[in-house]
């Protein structure tokens, strides 16, 4: 059955979720693996490194790659299947923007580094030791990859064919992507397979939303009660939803919760922390400084707020002190 | 199937402006590193691209190369914008596939190196060239307009602006805030150079706006807000009540003489305070419209309601209505003339010279109503204290040309100081003393109205006069007040002794000028006045299209330049209305639907409520009517779904990135 | 560390660009057309004279001012940022100038959380009548980034880029 389209699944910097979407699939599953010859996916199957150096280059038809590039080895891994695959596809919210990792970015290496082997509550680290990238003991030598300076987005290090978005994307986004590769009717390169409106334009919760929003305070939903049937942001709630891509049925807002940007920007937007931080600011109803900064008091964390995962893939990408 | 894409193939055009520009900045160099941009077809540069060889190379330019965009660097898009826009037209492209540098104003003008100013003229025509590429074809929006005028102020530039335009056949709303039109000009005895009687010249001009069938005159209101844009604003007016029905009063002063105040006790502020009004009263006999109006600090019944009404039961036509209340009527207008005029200076500012101290110090104006035969002493020079002086001192620039009060030249005091002198010597005989810092005589026969003050014997003092007092060191100055002045023709400092102090106060912006501004979307200069588009070239028009200024609110001016302005302003109005409609720039906003979530981030940000939210669609919508072209929704919208012409997010990037390339 | 390393190379490199070689700072500025680029019309007309560092980017009004503009500017190479609007009452569209003070207020702290430092970005109400205004500002605006040194992000980009593989052969390439 080797006439079957190949594909390849991988991860980089990332939580394993994106893993799970593809579970997710269910039964689905079944008609991918109907449709495809999966070759290539370490968290599922045993394929090894060598499997994939193996195969001629363009061998692959896509791969579906999650997770930020954050140490060498990962970006080897990276370069690796990009040379193997026909498409290679940002899979997620970390291969797409960075994701959470790239919150990373506001912190220099060393600095991170510091605090996890030295400095944060948990630590007992006497001896202060910090992981080598080689290590040598009884005449044998080992060795680990060099961690990154800062987290990159896939697109940062390889050329991307696609971009499926999400933390994680959706099982019903990653069918209707597959079912795009295998008809052989591609977009034009680069496009990210979800629709191009903010997730507004799907949530339930659009009709309650009023026509002159103006924020007297932000609130934060760990210190406040969302009610259930009104417009999150209208509630004063930071709900990235009017600067998100849509696609993921506004989950999120169903579960309560406020859109937290997952999705990135419509492709439009160039930064999709800035375009947020320009809607909200903008209809604050104060006019005078005092007061503007009284409610901006409400957003103590605005890159941790508006960046929360497209840091690495925004037009600033990280702190200027981190290098 | 998609669209060939257009071959893009832009004409760089570097301006000299005579020395202007090639001066500072090396336009060889510049039109060099253009035609190396990619996209750069033709690059040249050219003594004035303004003139009609530059604007032909241009047309030639785009026929025989081919060119479909256009960058000139050469001035402010506020001055040449329209220019070459016509000439890019006119090589039969779209005009708004051009875009203009300013390298004059922005550049050569403000920079002393010329390698600095070389390299930033060449970052900013590559910021052009970024840009124009992503132009589009776009077309200017006509509007119809609406042909009535409103004119703001009733002094003489407002008469002359509203009688101007009512004899072209326009419908003129003339508003004033006094009970009166006439303004300041109406309190002059006579005016200078030439002494004609001030009320003999304007009382005509005044009854003719009461009787002209196109003027609706509405005194005693005033313009509470303002909307819509050239060619189409509403405005409302607030009429205030003046418990006097104009349609009924007669102006028969019938109701003055039964007033429960048997005595005028009140200061007539037509007459400056120095004679004596009842709380229903008719400002000047010649007053327009002639109605009496009551004031409502003053009246008995409307302040108590106690009152035995004695002016009502007067009235045999009934004119009297206490019931009024102020009332808000709404017009519609193509066009506004501002002609709010301006405020004397308050010279108790310059306690230095003792006004309000010695009641023998008087403003100017108060002379003016001293000497005019039907003032408050019927034209004889008597002081406060019942004297007659003998000697009088008229002090320039008070108020005018000085660090802590004002900096600026009033223009018209020296002119107005000599006419005093001459007016109180003529009228009292006294001696009459001028102090001056410099004499301001440029207008037409004016230096030889000073000329002949000087052989009429007035005394001309040349110095700043540093204080007015009564302090007696000599018994000459017995009674009198001293002015003591260094003179700097004698290089020596005197002490002169008169009986009367004539203050020639300047010229000041209205004290709610910053009010009236705001309401009018108009700007004003450092010193309050309202500031006119362009110094020279657009002196009566303002940075909002369709508004226009005539006279002493956009800068102190005689009665002849005031005139001539309001017909500038006048003209510039019919200019516009007789056109028909109005050409808006397409610089508005737009939404595209499908992109549109409905998010409603937009719809509170307009100022001008041209967003709004379509239910059945669930989108936001631009009413391109509407719209004004701030961009603000645009920079606003989260999800970049909003989009300004001329200003589109594209061509803002490429600018940006076009600046700072390397050059 | 090879991270501390690398920022100390990156500190040389900013010194060796910021010190009396010098380093222009680059500063781009967003001006409102009727009051701060009418303004800077003005200060040409009265033939003022001011450092040639900023460039100027016409908007109708500082309301279009979009904060990607301001981020893209950084990114891009400038050194500064200038916004240019109408005074608080004044604006010719009525309350755009508000909406941009609300944005600048946040971008301040989320740039200085960025390690932008406050003097690179600063916002300016400069009428129509205030070309002298235009004069102080910029040239007091060059002098506090020129003090700050260059910001240079692309180069930061570039540099930090050397860390990956593909870099480093590209460079190895060359040298070859």
């Amino acid at each position: 059955m080797s006439e079957k389209p190949k594909v390849g699944f991988y991860w980089c910097a990332s939580c394993g979720g994106c893993e799970e979407s593809v579970v997710d699939l269910a039964e689905g599953i079944l008609d991918v693996v109907k449709a495809v010859d999966i070759v290539f996916w370490p968290v599922a199957m045993d394929f090894k490194r060598k499997d994939v150096e193996a195969m001629p280059d363009g061998a692959i038809l896509a791969t579906l790659l999650n997770g930020a590039v954050r140490s060498g080895e990962q970006e080897e891994m990276v370069r690796l299947l990009r040379r193997k695959s026909k498409l290679l596809i940002a899979y997620g919210s970390c291969a797409h923007t960075g994701g959470i990792p790239g919150l990373a970015n506001q912190f220099s290496r060393e600095e991170i580094l510091k605090f996890v082997y030295q400095e944060s509550p948990s630590t007992a680290n006497e001896k202060n030791t910090r992981p080598q990238t080689r290590f040598a003991e009884e005449g044998r030598e080992t060795h680990l990859p060099e961690l990154h300076q800062v987290v990159r987005s896939l697109d940062q290090v390889v050329e991307v064919d696609y971009y499926l978005p999400g933390c994680p994307p959706t099982p019903n986004l990653l069918k209707n992507a597959l079912g795009v590769l295998l008809s052989g009717k591609l977009p034009p390169k680069g496009a990210v397979l979800a629709p191009e409106t903010a997730l507004c334009n799907e949530c339930p919760r659009k009709d309650s939303k009023p026509q002159d929003v103006a924020f007297k305070e932000f609130k934060r939903p760990h210190l406040a009660r969302i009610e259930t049937d009104k417009c999150i942001l209208a509630q004063g709630f930071m709900c990235m939803g009017p600067a998100t891509r849509a696609g993921c049925g506004a989950q999120c807002v169903q579960g309560n919760m406020p859109c937290t940007g997952c999705f990135g920007a419509t492709s439009r937007v160039r930064d999709q922390g800035a375009k947020m931080l320009s809607s909200v600011c903008s209809n604050i109803d104060p006019k005078e400084e005092p007061e503007i900064d009284k409610v901006l008091e409400g957003i103590p964390d605005p890159v941790g707020t508006f960046y929360r995962y497209g840091l690495a893939r925004s037009l600033l990408r990280r702190k200027v002190s981190t290098v | 199937m998609s669209k060939p894409v257009e071959e893009i193939r832009i004409g760089v055009y570097v301006c000299h402006c005579g020395t202007n520009i090639a001066g500072m900045v090396d336009v060889k160099n510049v039109a060099d590193f253009a035609s190396r941009l990619p996209g750069v077809t033709v690059s040249r540069e050219y003594k004035y691209m303004c003139s009609d060889p530059g604007q032909e190379l241009i047309r030639q330019d785009i026929k025989e190369h081919r060119l479909n965009r256009i960058v000139v660097a050469s001035c402010s898009p506020l001055l040449h914008e329209e220019t070459f826009r016509a000439a890019t037209a006119k090589g039969g492209l779209n005009p708004f596939f051009f875009h203009l540098v300013n390298i004059r104003e922005h550049d050569s003008w403000v920079h002393e190196n010329r390698q600095d100013a070389t390299a930033k003229a060449n970052a900013l025509v590559h910021a052009a060239v970024e840009r124009v590429r992503s132009h589009k074809a776009l077309t200017k929006k006509q509007v119809p307009v609406n042909p009535a005028v409103l004119v703001v102020g009733g002094g003489i530039a407002g008469i002359h602006a509203a009688l101007t335009l009512a004899n072209a056949g326009k419908k003129v709303y003339l508003v004033e805030r006094e009970p009166t039109i006439g303004g300041h000009m109406a309190k002059f005895d006579k005016t200078f150079p030439t002494l004609d009687c001030a009320a003999c010249i304007l009382t005509p001009k005044m009854s003719s706006v009461k009787s002209h069938k196109n003027i609706t005159l509405w005194s005693y209101s005033e313009v509470s807000r303002i909307e819509g844009y050239v060619g189409n604003f509403e405005v409302t007016v607030r009429r205030q009540p003046r418990y006097v029905r104009e349609d009924l009063c007669v102006g028969c002063m019938e109701c003055i003489d039964a007033c429960v105040f048997k005595e005028a006790k009140f200061p007539n502020e037509f007459d400056e305070g120095l004679g004596k009004r009842k709380p229903i009263y008719v400002p000047f006999p010649q007053a327009t419209p002639k109605v009496a109006v009551i004031d409502p600090d003053r009246c008995l019944n409307v302040k108590t309601g106690k009152c035995k009404k004695s002016c009502v039961a007067s009235c045999d036509r009934g004119a009297i209505d206490f019931t009024q209340k102020p009332e808000d009527r709404q017009i519609k207008v193509g066009a506004v003339v501002v002609a709010t005029g301006f405020k004397a200076f308050d010279a108790k500012r310059s306690p230095q010279y003792g006004y309000g101290v010695y009641p023998n110090v008087y403003t100017s104006l108060e002379v003016e109503r001293l000497v005019n035969a039907s003032g408050p002493t019927s034209g004889e020079v008597v002081l406060r204290d019942g004297r007659h002086p003998k000697t009088v001192g008229i002090i320039h620039c008070v108020g005018s040309r000085e660090e802590h009060t004002n900096r600026w030249c009033s223009r018209v005091c020296c002119m107005y100081s000599l006419k005093l002198a001459h007016l109180v010597k003529e009228h009292s005989g006294a001696e009459v003393f001028n102090f001056y810092i410099d004499m301001r005589t440029p207008g037409k026969s004016f230096e030889e109205f000073y000329q002949k003050l000087l052989k009429e014997g007035v005394h001309f003092v040349r110095g700043k006069v540093a204080e007015v007092n009564d302090w007696v060191l000599d018994p000459s100055e017995q009674g009198k007040l001293v002015i003591r002045v260094e003179d700097t023709l004698l290089g020596t400092v005197r002490r002169i002794p008169v009986d009367m102090v004539v203050l020639g106060v300047g010229l000041e912006p209205h004290a709610d000028a910053q009010e009236v501004r705001r309401l009018f979307n108009i700007s004003c200069g450092t010193e309050g006045f309202f500031l006119e588009r362009h110094p020279k070239l657009a002196p009566v028009n303002t940075f909002t299209d369709g508004i226009f200024l005539a006279g002493c609110c956009q800068g102190p001016k005689d009665i002849p330049d005031t005139v001539a302005q309001a017909g500038a302003a006048a003209a510039e109005a019919l200019a516009l209305i007789d056109s028909g409609h109005v050409e808006l720039e397409p610089n508005t906003a737009y939404i595209v639907e499908e992109e549109c979530s409905g998010c409603k981030s937009c719809v509170p940000l307009c100022p001008y409520k041209a967003i709004s939210y379509v239910e059945d669609k669930k989108k936001a919508v631009i009413n391109e009517a509407l719209c004004k072209g701030c961009g603000t929704c645009v920079g606003a919208c989260p999800s970049s779904s909003i989009k300004q012409n001329l200003f589109e997010d594209e061509q803002v990037f490429s600018e940006i990135r076009g600046v700072l390339a390397d050059v | 560390m090879a991270g501390a390393m690398l920022n100390l190379i990156m500190e040389n490199q900013t010194s060796t660009n910021g010190t009396a070689s010098g380093f222009e700072p680059r500063i781009v500025a967003f001006f409102c057309n009727w009051c701060t680029y009418t303004a800077a019309d003005l200060a040409g007309v009265s033939r003022l004279k001011y450092a040639a560092n900023v460039r100027v980017v016409r908007v109708m009004c500082s309301g279009r001012v979009d904060p990607q503009f301001i981020l893209d500017a950084f990114a891009k190479g400038a050194d500064g940022v200038l916004i240019g609007g109408c005074h608080p009452g004044d604006c010719h569209y009525i309350e755009g100038n508000y909406k941009l003070l609300r944005r600048v207020r946040l971008l301040h702290r989320m740039l200085r959380d960025m390690g932008i430092e406050d003097d690179r970005f600063r916002l300016e109400w400069i009428s129509a009548a205030e070309g002298e205004k235009v004069k102080t500002v910029i040239n007091d605006m060059v002098e506090k980034v020129r003090k700050l040194g260059p910001l240079q992000l692309p180069q930061r980009f570039r540099d930090g880029d050397k860390e990956l593989e593909g870099e480093q052969l590209k460079a190895e390439a060359a040298h070859v």
